[in-house]
């Protein structure tokens, strides 16, 4: 018996989901050039500062936690042996 | 009747949880938090019950807004945790959370510090349970290390409040602030429970380790009874404020390479308490609000999540993020509910987190802390990277994993979506909550450019872990253990204590042989005077007795005389 087809056992509706996000990046930071948000610091008045800050947050964040892993990483069982 | 304080309703419901059966323990359970809320709504502003015990006086009642407020959220939080474990057939995990939950109603509305305390140990000794009921090994180790944990916070707490009362007379639990050892003794109690950096870790120790129904639970109450503590007695205590923001910002490193999802979601935990912390530091109305309402949005939403989980580990016995995957093909409910959840950690616009999240936020700008700011703002957008989108993705989407189930038990799903419900409902008509918070202030909750804004750095954020994992830069889940504060008393303590053992084995073994030939020349001389060819045990004439006798006499006359 085969299974039935899940939504994303098509590749073409990942690719769905990945364009939609680009749209959504894209409109969203098209947005700062129409709209004037209004600001309590300098940074926040700079275009796309929320985009960009939100990218790099968490590109560095994943980079760094990688790194992290090379000191910190052990076997699942590490506090269970006795050595 | 209405001068009854809260917990007796939950502790007297939990005696009868012991004693009735399945179905009559399930209809109690769920009264209980009903009536029980309805009852909290009645209590008039200001009342204050007191009584004297040995000179003492207790105030086992105390009623304002604060107290009221959390007495609500516990209430709801109690709730929806019975209703997700009414399947269960286990009694002691049901007596367990009555007790518990009842303890936590028991220090909120507690007026004294001694009374706090009481209820500050008996979270902990009935929480405990929820995490033995596992009944694996590492749930028992687990659990004991968290027992220590706590009780060495309620020890601290209780010789700050002694020595308050040797100082002042008063055992009265408000405003405390940082000024002198007592002071710091109960900020660093409170501290323990709240999860701060370096005492964070029984929490992501224990949380993870407890029943799928008991982890819903223990992230509902310990901590935000601590930060309901920490609003009363340390509001606007500068420190929290990089306290707090250290708090959002470092566990998120860890949540991103943490396999086990309901790990991440303990440390997750940690980083939104941070964002109550800083503006319990902040101590402005708005701040104060924003943590408050934090706290509330935080119990529903880390309820959700860990129900979500909790249900994920009920069905298919596997909670790594390495293991799970494809489970949205058959758990499509569970699935929903849960991005629900994520979406309000997230603080998506419409959720429950975005007001409440953006309170704190715009506080800390308007106090002068941009560099705090910063870092709240890399950790709103981490949140949303670990707890927003990995968790679902991990669980529910990713490589499918192959496991095939079904939805879990109607009760965990009603309970799931009655979170959900509120979660939708506090975003979208944030009135209800805030008309409750404390301080008065003026704030409008939809504020196009925090709409903007916050929308601009979800979406960045989603783009990036889709680029990451596009490109294969994300790490892969691994079965793995990371090493946290806890390696100094798990890893670091007893090798020590070991190694110092084994070092001292030829001092004792030398010590042991100084202490045999001790014994043996002692034994030799008492032969020597008392054996049977001894000084003392030969026969000696009577005369020579006599005769000592005698100038014994003649030097006690001479003497007399002189």
């Amino acid at each position: 018996m085969t299974e039935r087809q899940h939504i994303f056992d098509h590749k073409k509706n990942i690719k769905r989901v990945l364009r939609a996000l680009i749209v959504l990046c894209v409109v969203s930071f098209a947005v700062d050039f129409v709209y004037h948000r209004h600001v309590v610091h300098p940074f926040e008045a700079l275009w796309g500062f929320y985009a960009i800050y939100g990218f790099f947050a968490c590109v560095i964040l994943v980079l760094l936690a990688k790194e992290m892993r090379k000191w910190l990483m052990r076997s699942e069982d590490y506090y269970e042996r006795d050595d | 009747m209405t001068d009854l304080p809260p917990f007796l309703l939950f502790y007297a419901a939990a005696i009868g949880a012991a004693i009735l059966p399945h179905k009559a323990r399930g209809l109690s359970m769920l009264l209980v938090p009903t009536a029980g809320a309805i009852a909290v709504l009645q209590l008039p502003d200001g009342l204050s019950v007191q009584l004297t015990l040995m000179s003492i006086t207790l105030e086992p009642l105390r009623v304002d807004q604060l107290s009221r407020l959390f007495g609500i959220l516990f209430h709801i939080g109690a709730f929806i945790g019975i209703v997700f474990s009414l399947h269960s057939k286990d009694r002691s995990q049901h007596v367990a959370a009555l007790l518990y939950a009842g303890s936590a109603l028991g220090a909120v509305f507690a007026g004294d510090l001694l009374t706090l305390f009481l209820f500050w140990e008996m979270l902990a000794l009935t929480s405990v349970f929820l995490i033995f009921a596992r009944r694996t090994e590492r749930a028992y180790g687990a659990g004991i290390r968290y027992l220590v944990i706590q009780v060495i916070s309620g020890v601290l707490l209780l010789a700050g409040a002694l020595m308050i009362y040797h100082q002042s007379g008063s055992l009265s639990f408000g405003h405390i602030g940082l000024n002198g050892a007592a002071s710091v003794l109960i900020f660093i109690a409170f501290g323990i429970k709240c999860a701060f950096p370096l005492l964070h870790n029984w929490l992501t120790d224990a949380y993870p380790e407890a029943t799928p129904t008991g982890t819903v639970f223990l992230s509902a109450f310990t901590t935000k009874v601590a930060v309901y503590a920490l609003a009363r007695s340390f509001a606007g205590t500068e420190i929290l404020v990089y306290i707090g923001a250290t708090m959002t910002c470092f566990p998120i490193f860890y949540a991103v390479i943490e396999n086990d999802l309901r790990r991440v979601l303990a440390y997750s935990m940690i980083n939104q308490i941070g964002f109550m912390v800083v503006g319990i530091g902040l101590g402005t109305a708005l701040a104060m609000n924003g943590a408050i309402a934090h706290a509330f949005n935080d119990v529903i939403f880390k309820g959700l999540l860990m129900m979500s989980m909790g249900a994920v580990l009920h069905m298919t016995g596997r909670m790594n993020g390495s293991d799970l995957g494809g489970l949205y093909k058959s758990m499509p409910i569970t699935t929903t509910l849960c991005i629900v959840g994520a979406a309000s950690i997230s603080a998506f616009p419409l959720f429950s987190g975005f007001v409440s999240k953006s309170m704190v936020m715009v506080a800390v700008l308007e106090e002068g802390h941009p560099v705090v700011w910063l870092m709240l703002l890399f950790a709103s957008a981490g949140v949303f990277h670990h707890a927003g989108i990995k968790i679902p993705f991990f669980a529910f989407f990713a490589h499918d994993s192959g496991i095939r189930t079904t939805e879990p038990p109607l009760n965990m799903l009603v309970a799931m979506g009655i979170a959900a419900i509120l979660c939708v409902a506090i975003g979208v008509y944030p009135w209800v909550l805030y008309d409750l918070l404390p301080f008065e202030m003026k704030y409008s909750p939809f504020d196009g450019s925090h709409i903007i804004a916050q929308i601009q750095l979800l979406v960045f954020s989603a783009a990036a872990f889709a680029w990451l994992k596009v490109a294969n830069i994300y790490p892969p889940e691994l079965h793995s253990t990371n090493i946290d504060i806890e390696w100094l008393y798990r890893r670091l303590a007893p090798k020590w204590i070991r190694s110092i053992v084994e070092t001292m084995k030829p001092a004792q073994e030398s010590l042991s042989q100084v202490r045999q030939k001790a014994g043996k020349g002692m034994m030799r001389w008492i032969l020597h005077h008392y054996g049977p060819e001894g000084t003392l045990a030969r026969a000696w004439p009577t005369g020579s007795m006599v005769l000592w006798v005698a100038i014994l006499l003649g030097a006690s006359l001479i003497l007399y005389y002189a």
